[in-house]
């Protein structure tokens, strides 16, 4: 490796050090606050680092990483994400009775295998990546160790996880084996020349999709998600929902364009039918629940279906509105799991929405934060959901796929029903619930997520012209 | 600029009353009252400066807003948007004084929400951009929801959900049509763009044209409402406290409306025209099915709520018969419903507050009791039955004659309408005021402030009645505007063999075809 490789990897390489140097410290002292610091200020960094990096793309270190332009932005954010969700852990991991120390660790290493699959351009990394990210999330998943529903969440997630890899590594293999390469981007060329049946490239894909299908919880891989989602403390929720899916979102598409699979007719019916299944099952499954975490873990399902809707437009443009449509839904959906992780003790879970209610009247500002994580969630003008959706449909219609475009609209007047509940709730007579007094971090956090949503709902021209002229 | 003022001061009022009504409850009813009138003078001082303006807008404003998409902050307002502004202000106005008494809990918010619900509105009437007029559209949706849901009576939590889901579902059939509408235009002209003066003058194939057209009804109609889709309308209106049944009969359904004038008719001039037959029919079916609901009502505000389905019935009858008489009529009836039935909501908002029942049942001879508030009750049962001298009669009067010149059996059917509005009209002032007293409810008459809303609402309803003339001046360029653009359309887009051309197109002579293409 050149010394411009590894320049070229310094965020990822920040990211993979602190783990080791965080495992030194704790060795030697145990401090949960500097251990807190110090993963902030790394995050901070790597992410810095990111527009050091920027000049020197595209830059390809085979047969392994490409870092270019996308992978930067998909990395970018991830980091985001991932401080985010740190920033919110602080007080609910604060009150734990475990090794608290630790948590911040593996986060680090979940972490470091998603930013992997941001530059995957190869099987192997990207088997490396979403493996690297598995295993830490059993232990996050697990972390409330004293919770029986944690320690199940996380048994359901490692042996259901551990299928699907199995899924996936079947599927690259049977790629390999037709193919003979493991590159993404030498793999369309060896479709188009070889003669071996499409059968074998269609099974490999199909087996690749199962993995990629749970990781993701595309319906009919879903079935794990509200268990865990309720299980895992709601910092590792948010987690989940934001920085592992989006990760394998990203090694997703590029994967998807690499073989130009949006114009196979095979390809196109199967990812048709898995988005719609996706957004019928998840939002009609969340028609009816009482748990805020579980309802929110079917939203995740429903808007994964409306995200993979743009691996069949197949252009740039399309990938700008996925972009667009990730940030708004990781905004979205780390400020709700924010707040339910912020009112939630380590020992007691805030999550049932008959214990939110009335929250207007005791707390209006973490109501109106909240409310308007839902209303971005439902699409409602104004916030960054609604530019999102609006940008997806846009560039559905341009593609000329009316059928998702119409379950699409569809869907958001039935996800609409349950978001209302919620924010009813909200706005209702007081429950009696004696809630937490909230940090002036986390405050803060908030209100920047906040923001963030009214940013980009309002005004989001800037933002565009960010992700048009970089992609 | 001063159209973005107009916006801008009702949402700077929405935030200051939030923020004072955390201190106490009279500063935010003193500053949405200050907000909304700043408002209704800047409209009023509209009016006066640009009289005998034939300009096709009095103001105009276009900002960039988000460019990728061709998507601009365009505002502009004509004498028709002006009328529309003018009765939102004027009956914001009205919302708070009303309330001064009746909400007492969460005052700030309900007056964030209120000014909100008037942002959301004026911008609809405002807005010249598809894109921003359906954020404006959906932005009403969400305080209105808030207004019925917390303050609203005993089921306003179906209500709520019932009244957003409705319209959402409709709005969202209208952004994909507004969507497919700018890629149809964009493909044709290359200029890809939201904008509705550059999106007017579209060739659009007849059978697209004819589904686009359909998404923008599902969001009007529903809006408006039309038989098969009112469901929603009794239980908001009669759920809502009394400032959100006025706001929504009064306001919101014009919005509806006004969509039909502003975009429907000259965005679609052939679909429309295709469609006519069903508009008409159902407005027909609106005006006789509101009318026997209302008059079965023992609910009085569910009464008054149905007796909404029926006027506006004649506001589809209107819009679909394409002459100049019915649109005038049509403006007319938008703006006198808005009272006479905004009016009867406070009338049973009054009532109840007095007598804690909206019941048919328990009331009688209160006219002894309330003669004001009796006499108020007569006067607007007598608009809404169309009473010589009122609003409502010069509406319906010229919304049939205009429909009489080119239909008869629809005017005819119409014309019963205003039988049945008789019969549900007078069974109000008979059930509630005269009749046998059975209940010894110790009641007060209206107070000064109370006075003053209705005195007011006499003098507009009135004053109309007698002299509607400044209503038709000031509306008159926008609907000829309107009229001859899809006319226009018609003549450089012949009607195609794809549909079988109506007896309307047949009523303008060549003649008459040419020298509206010389005026525009």
């Amino acid at each position: 490796m050149t010394q411009s490789d590894f320049l070229s990897l310094l965020p990822v390489l920040i990211i993979a050090a602190a783990p080791i140097i965080l495992m030194i410290i704790i060795s030697v002292v145990r401090n949960y606050e500097f251990v807190y610091s110090f993963s902030l200020f790394t995050l901070l960094s790597s992410f810095a680092s990111i527009f050091y990096v920027y000049p020197l793309t595209p830059h390809a270190i085979p047969p392994l990483f490409i870092i270019d332009v996308y992978s930067l932005i998909f990395l970018g954010i991830i980091i985001l994400s991932a401080l985010f969700v740190t920033l919110l852990s602080h007080d609910y991991i604060r009150q734990m009775d475990v090794a608290r120390e630790e948590y911040y660790i593996i986060l680090f290493t979940s972490t470091l295998g998603a930013s992997l699959l941001a530059m995957a351009n190869h099987f192997i990394l990207f088997f490396l990546g979403i493996e690297l990210l598995s295993v830490s999330l059993y232990v996050l998943v697990a972390f409330q160790k004293s919770s029986g529903r944690s320690v199940e969440a996380a048994v359901k997630y490692l042996i259901l996880a551990s299928v699907s890899s199995a899924f996936l590594l079947f599927g690259m293999a049977l790629m390999y084996f037709s193919y003979g390469t493991m590159e993404f981007n030498s793999l369309a060329s060896h479709i188009s020349k070889s003669s071996t049946s499409p059968a074998l490239l269609y099974t490999g894909f199909g087996m690749m999709l199962t993995g990629i299908g749970f990781k993701l919880a595309l319906v009919p891989f879903h079935m794990w998600t509200p268990d865990v989602y309720q299980g895992a403390p709601a910092p590792v929720t948010s987690y989940i929902a934001t920085v592992s899916k989006g990760s394998v979102m990203a090694v997703l598409i590029r994967f998807f364009f690499n073989i130009s699979g949006f114009g196979n007719d095979y390809f196109f019916y199967v990812i048709s039918a898995i988005a719609i299944l996706s957004m019928f099952t998840g939002n009609l499954l969340a028609l009816r629940q009482g748990n805020i975490k579980r309802l929110l873990a079917y939203s995740s399902i429903a808007n994964m279906g409306y995200l993979i809707i743009i691996l069949l437009i197949g252009n740039k443009s399309g990938v700008q509105a996925a972009v667009f449509y990730l940030v708004s839904y990781f905004i979205t959906t780390i400020s709700a799991f924010g707040i339910i992780s912020l009112l939630s003790t380590s020992k007691t879970e805030m999550e049932m929405i008959s214990e939110y209610r009335g929250l207007f009247w005791k707390r209006p500002g973490l109501a109106i934060v909240f409310t308007l994580s839902l209303l971005s969630l439902a699409g409602i003008p104004l916030t960054a959901g609604f530019v999102a959706k609006f940008y997806l449909i846009f560039e559905g219609m341009k593609a000329g796929l009316m059928v998702l475009v119409i379950s699409m609209i569809i869907n958001s007047v039935i996800g609409l029903y349950y978001y209302l509940r919620v924010i009813t709730s909200l706005f209702s007579d007081p429950a009696d619930v004696k809630l937490p007094a909230l940090s002036l971090t986390g405050n803060i956090t908030l209100a920047s997520l906040a923001a963030g949503i009214l940013l980009l709902g309002v005004y989001p021209g800037w933002f565009i012209n960010i992700l048009v002229s970089l992609l | 600029m001063i159209l973005i003022y107009l916006i801008l001061i009702l949402l700077a009022g929405a935030f200051l009353s939030w923020i004072a009504g955390t201190k106490n409850s009279v500063w935010p009813r003193i500053i949405a009252l200050v907000a909304v009138s700043t408002d209704l003078a800047i409209s009023l001082a509209t009016l006066a400066t640009n009289a005998g303006n034939t300009d096709r807008w009095i103001s105009d404003i276009k900002l960039d807003w988000i460019p990728q998409f061709g998507i601009s902050l365009h505002l502009a307002v004509d004498g028709l948007s002006l009328l529309m502004l003018l009765l939102s202000f004027f009956l914001g106005i009205v919302a708070v004084l009303i309330s001064w008494k009746e909400i007492n809990v969460r005052v700030g918010f309900f007056h964030f929400n209120l000014l909100l619900i008037l942002a959301g509105i004026v911008g609809v009437f405002l807005a010249l951009d598809l894109f921003l007029f359906y954020f404006f559209w959906e932005l009403m949706l969400v305080p209105m929801y808030f207004l019925i849901g917390i303050w609203g009576h005993e089921n306003r939590t179906a209500a709520s959900y019932k009244f957003f889901l409705y319209t959402q579902a409709g709005g969202l059939l209208m952004f994909i049509a507004i969507i497919a509408l700018f890629f149809i235009h964009g493909d044709i002209t290359g200029n890809y763009t939201f904008d509705y003066m550059q999106l007017l003058g579209t060739s659009i194939p007849g059978p697209t044209a004819y589904l686009l057209m359909l998404g923008f009804l599902a969001a009007f109609l529903v809006k408006l409402p039309v038989v098969p889709l009112h469901n929603w309308l009794p239980d908001a209106h009669t759920e809502a406290p009394t400032a959100g049944s006025l706001i929504l009969a009064a306001l919101l359904l014009k919005t509806g409306a006004y969509g039909l004038l502003r975009f429907v008719i000259p965005l679609f001039p052939h679909a429309s025209i295709a469609f006519a037959p069903i508009g008409m029919t159902l407005g027909v079916i609106g005006i006789l099915y509101g009318a026997k609901l209302a008059f079965a009502q023992t609910d009085l505000k569910r009464l008054v709520a149905y007796t909404s389905v029926s006027h506006m019935g004649f506001v589809i009858l209107g819009v679909f018969t394409f002459n100049e008489l019915a649109y005038q009529g049509v403006v007319m009836q938008m703006i006198a419903h808005g009272i006479s039935t905004g009016a009867l909501f406070i009338i049973v908002g009054q009532l109840s507050e007095r007598i804690h029942t909206r019941d048919l049942d328990r009331m009688g001879g209160l006219w002894n009791k309330v003669p004001v508030l009796g006499a108020m009750g007569l006067v607007f049962s007598m608009a809404s039955l169309g009473l010589p001298g009122l609003a409502n009669f010069i509406a319906e009067v010229l919304i049939l004659a205009g429909t009489f010149s080119t239909k008869v059996l629809f005017a005819f059917l119409a014309g019963l309408g205003l039988i049945a509005a008789t019969i549900y009209s007078l069974r109000i002032v008979q059930k509630v005021f005269f009749g046998r007293m059975d209940n010894d409810y110790d009641i007060h008459d209206l107070n000064v402030r109370e006075k003053v809303v209705s005195a007011l609402m006499v003098i507009v309803i009135a004053g109309l009645g007698i002299f509607p003339r400044p209503v038709f001046n000031t509306a008159e360029p926008a609907l000829l505007k309107i009229l001859n653009s899809q006319r226009t359309m018609l003549i450089d887009y012949p009607v195609t063999s794809n549909y079988n051309a109506p007896a309307t197109v047949n009523l303008w002579d060549a003649e008459a075809m040419e020298n509206n293409k010389k005026q525009i």
